[in-house]
């Protein structure tokens, strides 16, 4: 007898770890993603947390007085665009530290999220729609894994087409190049500040359409919980991606299977340990981080640019 | 006669070196003038090498004529046209190119991608196999041989300087500008590199302007020669009718001895050399991508002599430095210094009398930040006379750092002699010689020397070697690792030559045979780190 359910329990445990990475990881694919942009052109932006949160309240804020939660989803990426030129522009000016500007910019956005935010915290705003993967199965399990966001599969194509882009366009070429050796870019003709504020603020807009995610479609909801740091730890996911979209996308599904770690066990009646199968996330992103880094050695892949690759 | 052909010759007909003049050009940073009514002239098609010591305003002048800092007063003309020459983009419109000194290559991405971002009007969306099969058939027209799929970090330095000169020729430039090209080159890899681009200027296809320190590279490959000295010129004409005590005039602004060759005596087989100072057993050690980068390592350097390390850059001499002076750790093997295990602590440095002039002494031997007393005192700051006091709670003593300071940069000739400027601002020569008052200066037991002329004009380093030698004949125990076979040839008792990670080769300084010497730096060349 045990055996058999053992089997069914372990099969609906991978479902749900399945549906849970479908479902949560969209909002680390779109910060990841921004987050590499940005870092290829030699920059790190740690705001990308702030921007998150700021482009979670400002979509449900704009869904709910449009009523149309695409308009939504564009307000979100405007405040991420905003939020990016803001940290762009502040690290080009001379001496100004870009992990520092990130620090202060998560702190802004955040603080700014939770101000405006106050009286979006009761009233329901439209949501995104979702979109039955699983219709063709008769299993509510199966269908409700299945059932995912627009934002998924658009934010997945998006990583082949930023991997494409950086090896054969020539913005992805030049955006590498300034990442790479400012001098060499500047010595070339190459614009760097604006290249650099350019992906700053293309990053925002990506990190901002991750935060529409969050509040509109799941949890779906705008509180000031909403993000919990996931905005962070797709900082930290672009490191162990060793800045390659395609690597970032499958970083992103198994940090969403992490973070449904928890619900997913629940789920399954094991309820000893919520919090710790919680905090799964959290620790394998530490466990990644001492992976990767290998003392004495520069990383390979990194952009030469980046403040924590110089020596 | 097909298409492709014809418009290369087409192109060959238009294609003359470029014509260029300098007229009264002024370059200010701040209160310091770098240049001061400078006027040069290049002919179209001739070989211009533009000589200076460190700070005459060589490389400052060039960078004018390429728009990467434009000049306060003053006029370049290209081909007698007056041209202004506001950023690199009106120099790429004038085929004007530059090969600066240090690379201004992509490191993290490949040859083709370096080459192809040279050209500066790609479009927006790249064909790789269309631009691969272009760029291989460049390539093939010249004599270079590189692999395009390589990433420019796992490149010798060698092949980093090739792909610098292909990417200019790969831009067509009409006027190529070299800012020390063979710095980082073996003899023979310099000479194949300066006689190839020699040859193109006698087609009349291109006209090369070059900063060299390297009296025998202007009298083998130049026409015309430009001296400046303190930002001013200095002098200028033929190659032919100027001797080089003539150039070296004109760059000291006084007769000066100048080495024309005679080489360090054969050493003599019998001479005495003390005890082992430094015993090198079976060293391992890994590059910082964490492939192998000197393997089982033996080496032994005795009292009184200096051992001089050959081999083409990224053959594992950096590594081996490094590791000798505590900023690597070893994967293997053993290290002796007097005998005793040594492990580059500072106790074990101050013990055994170990100094060291590693290479970019701003980098690996000071803190950029602070002034010239404090980074002549970072041996010995923390003990007497320099700390000490009440309780010997060990207050730092500036007064006495600072007095020591003085001696130093009047004793080395220090420029500018103030002991409180941050070294960072110091010239490249200026922070050797900081240095090198503050390692020479000392009991000096085993001395670590990598590279200590990179860069600099013929009197410092001619200063370098005195001091070199003069050390070694009080004796100290020297390991001299250098990328210049001539300066290993004049100064060591003993060459080992160094190829992938290993000792390949190892003769006494009497019987040289450069030829071998240089078939063993050569046996590791090509994929001396890829691996």
């Amino acid at each position: 007898m045990s055996e058999t359910t053992d089997g069914l329990a372990f099969g609906s445990l991978a479902l749900a770890l399945l549906g849970g990475a479908l479902r949560v990881s969209t909002p680390f694919l779109f910060v990841s993603l921004g987050e590499c942009i940005t870092e290829k052109s030699g920059r790190i932006n740690l705001g990308l947390e702030g921007t998150l949160v700021l482009g979670a309240m400002g979509g449900y804020g704009v869904s709910l007085l449009t009523g149309s939660p695409w308009l939504g989803v564009l307000a979100a990426g405007l405040c991420g665009v905003l939020m990016g030129l803001l940290h762009g522009g502040l690290c080009s000016l001379p001496k100004v530290n870009d992990i520092a500007v990130g620090i202060a910019l998560m702190l802004f956005g955040t603080g700014l999220a939770f101000f405006l935010g106050k009286p979006l915290i009761q009233p329901q705003a439209p949501m995104l729609p979702s979109v039955e993967l699983g219709a063709w199965s008769d299993d509510e399990q199966i269908r409700s894994a299945l059932r995912i966001n627009v934002l998924l599969p658009v934010g997945l194509a998006l990583a082949g087409l930023l991997h494409w882009a950086f090896r054969a366009s020539r913005w992805g070429l030049a955006l590498r190049l300034v990442g790479d050796n400012a001098a060499a870019a500047r010595a070339l003709g190459y614009p760097v500040v604006p290249i650099r504020i350019g992906a700053t603020a293309a990053g925002g807009f990506l990190a901002g359409v991750g935060g529409a995610f969050l509040s509109l479609y799941y949890p779906g909801s705008w509180n000031e919980g909403l993000s919990s740091g996931q905005g962070l730890m797709a900082v930290a996911l672009v490191i162990f991606a060793r800045w390659n979209p395609l690597r970032c996308a499958l970083a992103a599904l198994l940090f969403g299977a992490a973070g449904a770690l928890g619900p997913a066990l629940q789920s399954q009646g094991i309820t000893a340990g919520y919090y710790l199968f919680n905090a799964a996330p959290y620790v394998l992103t530490l466990a990644l981080m001492a992976a990767s880094w290998t003392p004495g050695q520069t990383l390979a892949g990194a952009p030469g640019e980046l403040s924590f690759t110089q020596r | 006669m097909d298409a492709l052909t014809h418009t290369l010759l087409a192109a060959d007909v238009q294609d003359r070196g470029a014509a260029v003049e300098a007229y009264r050009v002024t370059k200010r940073f701040g209160a310091l003038t770098a240049l001061d009514e400078v006027s040069l002239k290049v002919e179209a098609g001739s070989f211009h090498c533009l000589l200076g010591e460190n700070g005459a305003g060589k490389s400052t002048l060039v960078k004018c004529l390429v728009g990467y800092h434009p000049p306060e007063e003053g006029s370049f003309l290209v081909d007698g046209r007056e041209q202004a020459i506001r950023s690199p983009r009106d120099a790429q419109r004038l085929r004007i190119g530059m090969v600066y000194q240090h690379f201004t290559l992509a490191p993290g991405m490949t040859v083709a991608e370096n080459l192809l971002l040279a050209r500066g009007d790609l479009p927006l969306r790249i064909d790789w196999r269309r631009e691969k099969a272009a760029l291989a058939a460049f390539l093939a027209s010249t004599p270079f041989r590189l692999d395009l799929n390589a990433r420019v970090a796992d490149l010798a330095a060698g092949e980093k300087q090739k792909l610098e000169i292909l990417k200019q020729l790969y831009l067509g430039q009409r006027l190529l500008i070299l800012d020390e090209p063979t710095s980082v080159l073996t003899p023979a890899e310099a000479d194949e590199v300066l006689g190839l681009l020699h040859g193109m200027t006698r087609d009349g296809r291109l006209t090369v302007m070059m900063i060299t320190h390297k009296f025998r590279e202007v009298s083998a490959y130049g026409d015309s020669v430009t001296v400046l000295r303190r930002g001013k010129l200095a002098g200028s004409g033929k190659v032919g009718e100027l001797t080089t005590q003539d150039m070296a005039e004109m760059m000291v602004g006084s007769a000066v001895f100048v080495a024309t060759a005679p080489r360090r005596r054969a050493a003599d087989p019998e001479r005495k050399t003390g005890e082992i100072r430094l015993a090198v057993d079976r060293l391992c050690a890994d590059n910082d991508r964490g492939m192998p980068a000197v393997r089982e390592l033996d080496l032994v350097v005795r009292a009184g002599e200096i051992v001089g390390i050959a081999g083409v850059a990224g053959n594992g001499q950096k590594e081996l430095i490094e590791v000798l002076l505590g900023q690597r750790s070893a994967r293997g093997g053993a290290l002796r210094v007097d005998g005793e295990t040594y492990g580059a602590t500072r106790a074990e440095l101050r013990r055994h009398g170990v100094f060291s002039l590693p290479e970019e002494p701003l980098r690996n031997a000071c803190v950029p930040t602070m002034s010239v007393a404090e980074n002549m005192g970072l041996r010995d700051f923390d003990i007497a006379p320099f700390s000490g006091g009440w309780l010997s709670l060990r207050f730092l003593r500036r007064g006495a750092l600072t007095r020591r300071a003085k001696e130093w940069i009047e004793a080395f000739g220090v420029r500018p002699p103030d002991p409180s400027a941050a070294i960072e601002n110091l010239s490249g020569g200026n922070v050797q010689r900081a240095v090198l008052a503050r390692e020479l200066s000392g009991a000096v037991r085993l001395l670590i020397v990598a590279n200590p002329v990179f860069g600099l004009d013929f009197a410092a380093t001619e200063a370098i070697h005195r001091r070199l030698d003069q050390a070694r004949n009080d004796g100290a125990a020297i390991l001299l690792v250098s990328e210049d076979l001539d300066e290993l040839l004049e100064l060591s008792d003993r060459i080992l030559v160094m190829s992938e990670g290993r000792i390949a080769h190892q003769v006494l300084a009497g019987y040289v045979d450069v030829a071998e010497i240089g078939r063993h730096m050569a046996g590791g060349a090509g994929h001396g780190t890829g691996h």
